[in-house]
């Protein structure tokens, strides 16, 4: 059939689908290649050595073993905080919660969680942790001020996981003679169990690679030991690439990068199992 | 062993809902301590004061935040110009024009730029950003406030990818199809029915990302030139500039505890908080009155 | 002999919809009762009541009794837990549960405090018979249910209620997603099992009620219209809307 259509509609298609094509491109291929060229400045710079090795000659040389230590501490720390009562809150949202002015209440606070800025909860973390409980300047403290950034994350992800499992499940447990919680533990909290797993990696993603909650109350410029308690100070990777990239003199280009390497790699390492698990997870779904 | 599981079951819920309303105390609870080590500042600086324009607390007690608040907006404003576009725009093709298989490549591309912590992204900033606009623009330093918008413009797209594509995603295929059988071309339709109907969630997702961009701290600490001036002419945009939140992660390690300059970080502290939590209460209630609106129309 | 009685049972939801008005019926044991009707009768609402399913929706108010055995089970210190023991359900989609055979059928068991092996293997052989499911999954009792056929899969949920060794057995049309064939086994299978237990039917169709009823009720906009014994309430009703209903003229 014959285009009875001015040529015009299918130009201005034509133009509009281009440009549109062309903004995702300047969007997705940057993110490529920052990664391929932080890879490749920063490799050279990788050795045993230098994962396995403390700063020396005032950071100019040597390794970061105490910074790659130390964010595996916070992570950790994080986790043990902010995943049980994370999942709690979630399982509390989607299975007992009813739909009433407390319950908006909780999720309009979630909400304002989510959205605080980093550094304020560096405030706060300094404020209520390091100050007012004593803990000082500690993992401690910096792992429950990156616990409590860390929840929103972890509670609409796993929440969201729950709710995604069919109803039906739920009233037939119970038909069977099962108490509510039965019938989240043995059901629903299983099958939501990827779901809620991407989302808890997820979140301790996005704290481990944080700075500014850290800045004020557990981050350290040097230490010549790595900690030993929860009381410890302790130096990590992001603050550390902050500190050499802007606060040491004669800096060697080669050690940035590679700090930001290895950064990068321990976050985007998450990143890629996270999608991994979810992906299997919805392939293999039973339902 | 009924009764030992009936208490089991007593305790576990009790558990659950106390972690449920958790969030509800640790708001309360950031908001009373920002208040408590913020609120002094106005005692102790005249508001005159601290609405003027000089912030050089060190050097002469000037207690002046304006000049943050105003580098604050303009690089937030900045990066709204470049994550609202790039953002939309990537968002529409992944949901409306991407084949199948490219769309499970870039959303996880996508959510991987997400990841990328912001120290590294100031870092590049510093090394190859930086550099290349002072050469690019024949400006006296790199460290500039375009500098900051176009790195949060970059933190910001992901979110505004996600929430932008999820909204266009729940778009009812009815809507699409009822375009396409009255004649209208791919582009119209998405013009003219789907971004429309997925109006609201759009729009969240651009005041996430505004969010997002405001509350951005290192990245614009290491990369926007950190001099607290006041930002008002367009021509700011290729000069330093200084953010609150670059404020506060510079100077909280130098003040000694209980001090003015102490207070007034607080209290800029609690600026930030309550600017969070008005863009995401708006944020969210735009949302839902949408959801709202849209049961209505379809039901 | 009536198992359950049921006196004057009324039921609002909280949005406000009346769901069942006066209801007063009793159901005999070892027995088929049909709940026949049109669609918004009130049938599945009583049947959820029978086993306190209902405690899990929005319900305003509730008023009446449901003896069981002489007991009310709408008592607030009723131990709702024993009784959906006592009281097995099968919905209208077969819903498995995402796990093995066995261990759909050993659920309620597992539940219940039953860690004895030969226990739960004799519970699989015994339920599985009766639902005449056992020569067809005997050779694949660990792979997931979900591999079953829809007729399978619902004759697993019959199983699975059974399992519990309960008294009652509710249906809620539970062949309404099925062929023909598949239908038919699961009314062989009531046939049989109506000797040791007592069955409450709700049909997906007017045929279905004839050709399984002992005994069935017709229910209309929540009100018990009629009830009688299984062959005479179709061929003779006596009430004209139970007339209409069951030669078409409505429904």
């Amino acid at each position: 059939m014959k285009s009875i259509l001015p040529l015009n509609r299918y130009l201005i298609q034509r133009l509009g689908f281009g440009l549109i094509t062309f903004m995702a491109v300047l969007t997705v291929v940057p993110i490529i290649v920052t990664v391929i060229y932080v890879l490749a400045r920063g490799a050279p710079a990788i050795s045993w050595e230098f994962l396995s090795g403390f700063p020396l000659e005032g950071m100019t040389a040597g390794g970061i073993l105490p910074a790659i230590i130390g964010t595996f501490y916070l992570t950790i720390g994080t986790a043990i905080f902010s995943v049980p009562l994370g999942i709690g809150a979630a399982i509390y949202l989607s299975e007992y919660a009813a739909d009433n002015r407390w319950t908006r209440l909780i999720r309009i606070s979630i909400i304002n969680l989510a959205g605080i800025p980093s550094v304020v909860y560096g405030l706060f973390g300094l404020g209520l942790f390091v100050l007012f409980l004593r803990f000082g300047t500690s993992i401690l403290a910096a792992s429950l001020t990156l616990s409590i950034m860390t929840l929103p994350v972890i509670i609409s992800t796993s929440e969201e996981a729950l709710r995604a499992v069919p109803p039906s499940f739920r009233t037939v447990s119970i038909s069977l003679g099962a108490t509510r919680w039965q019938t989240i533990r043995r059901v629903v909290l299983k099958e939501a169990v990827p779901g809620i797993l991407t989302g808890v990696i997820l979140g301790l993603e996005r704290a481990a690679g944080e700075t500014a909650p850290i800045l004020f109350t557990g981050a350290a410029f040097f230490l010549p030991r790595l900690p030993v308690s929860p009381f410890d100070a302790t130096m990590a990777l992001p603050y550390h690439l902050f500190v050499i990239s802007t606060q040491v003199p004669n800096m060697p280009i080669q050690i940035q990068y590679g700090t930001a390497l290895v950064l990068l790699t321990f976050v985007l390492t998450m990143n890629i199992i996270a999608t991994i698990i979810r992906s299997r997870a919805r392939a293999r779904r039973e339902w | 062993m009924e009764k030992s599981l009936n208490w089991r079951e007593y305790i576990i819920t009790r558990l659950v809902k106390a972690s449920g309303y958790s969030a509800i105390v640790f708001v309360v609870l950031i908001f009373f301590f920002l208040l408590r080590e913020g609120v002094p500042a106005l005692a102790e600086v005249p508001l005159s004061a601290l609405f003027s324009v000089r912030w050089y607390p060190i050097e002469g007690n000037y207690f002046g935040i304006l000049p943050l608040l105003t580098g604050s907006l303009i690089v937030t404003m900045g990066a709204a110009l470049i994550a609202v576009p790039f953002g939309i725009g990537t968002a529409v093709y992944i949901s409306e024009i991407a084949p199948r298989w490219m769309r499970e490549i870039l959303k996880p591309l996508v959510e991987l730029l997400g990841g990328f912590p912001s120290v590294v992204l100031g870092f590049l900033g510093i090394l190859i950003l930086a550099p290349f606009l002072r050469r690019f623009l024949d400006l006296s330093t790199g460290l500039t406030a375009l500098t900051g918008s176009l790195l949060l413009g970059a933190i910001a797209v992901p979110t505004v990818v996600s929430v932008a594509e999820d909204a266009l995603d729940s778009v009812p295929r009815a809507y699409r199809e009822g375009a396409w059988a009255l004649g209208a071309t791919q582009w119209q339709t998405i013009w003219r029915v789907t971004l429309p109907a997925a109006a609201s969630g759009v729009l969240t997702a651009i005041m996430l990302g505004i969010g997002r961009a405001i509350g951005e701290t290192m990245t614009v600490m290491m990369v926007t030139g950190n001099a607290p001036v006041l930002a008002l002419s367009p021509g700011s945009f290729f000069s330093p500039v200084r953010t609150m939140t670059a404020t506060i992660a510079a100077e909280m390690g130098e003040v000694a505890n209980g001090s003015v300059h102490y207070h007034v970080l607080f209290f800029i502290g609690l600026l930030l908080f309550i600017i969070s939590l008005v863009v995401n209460i708006v944020a969210s209630s735009v949302l839902f009155r949408a959801h709202k609106r849209s049961e209505r129309i379809l039901s | 002999m009536d198992k359950i009685v049921i006196e004057r049972l009324s039921l609002q939801y909280a949005d406000g919809t009346e769901s069942l008005r006066g209801v007063s019926l009793g159901i005999r044991e070892n027995a088929i009762t049909v709940l026949f009707g049109p669609a918004g009768g009130g049938k599945s609402t009583l049947l959820r009541c029978l086993n306190r399913l209902n405690d899990l929706a929005e319900v305003r108010s509730t008023s009446g009794h449901i003896l069981m055995d002489g007991e009310n089970i709408l008592d607030p210190k009723t131990d709702v837990v024993a009784l959906r023991r006592k009281v097995g359900m099968v919905f209208a989609r077969p819903v498995v549960l995402p796990m093995s055979i066995r261990q759909n059928l050993c659920y309620g068991l597992e539940l219940a405090g039953e860690k004895r092996r030969y226990k739960l293997n004799e519970a699989v052989e015994r339920s599985l018979k009766l639902a005449a499911l056992w020569d067809e999954v005997k050779e694949r009792l660990d792979e997931p249910a979900v591999a079953l056929s829809g007729g399978q899969q619902q004759r697993l949920c019959l199983a699975r209620s059974l399992a519990l060794q309960p008294e009652i057995i509710l249906l809620d049309e539970p062949t309404s997603g099925l062929d023909p064939i598949s239908t038919g086994k699961v009314e062989a299978a009531l046939q049989e099992l109506k000797k040791e237990y007592t069955i409450v039917l709700v049909p997906h169709s007017v045929q279905q009620a004839g050709r399984t009823a002992d005994y069935a009720g017709f229910f209309l906009q929540g009100e018990l219209v009629e009830y009688g014994d299984g062959k005479s309430i179709f061929t003779n009703p006596r009430d004209k809307r139970t007339e209409d209903y069951v030669t078409g003229r409505f429904g």
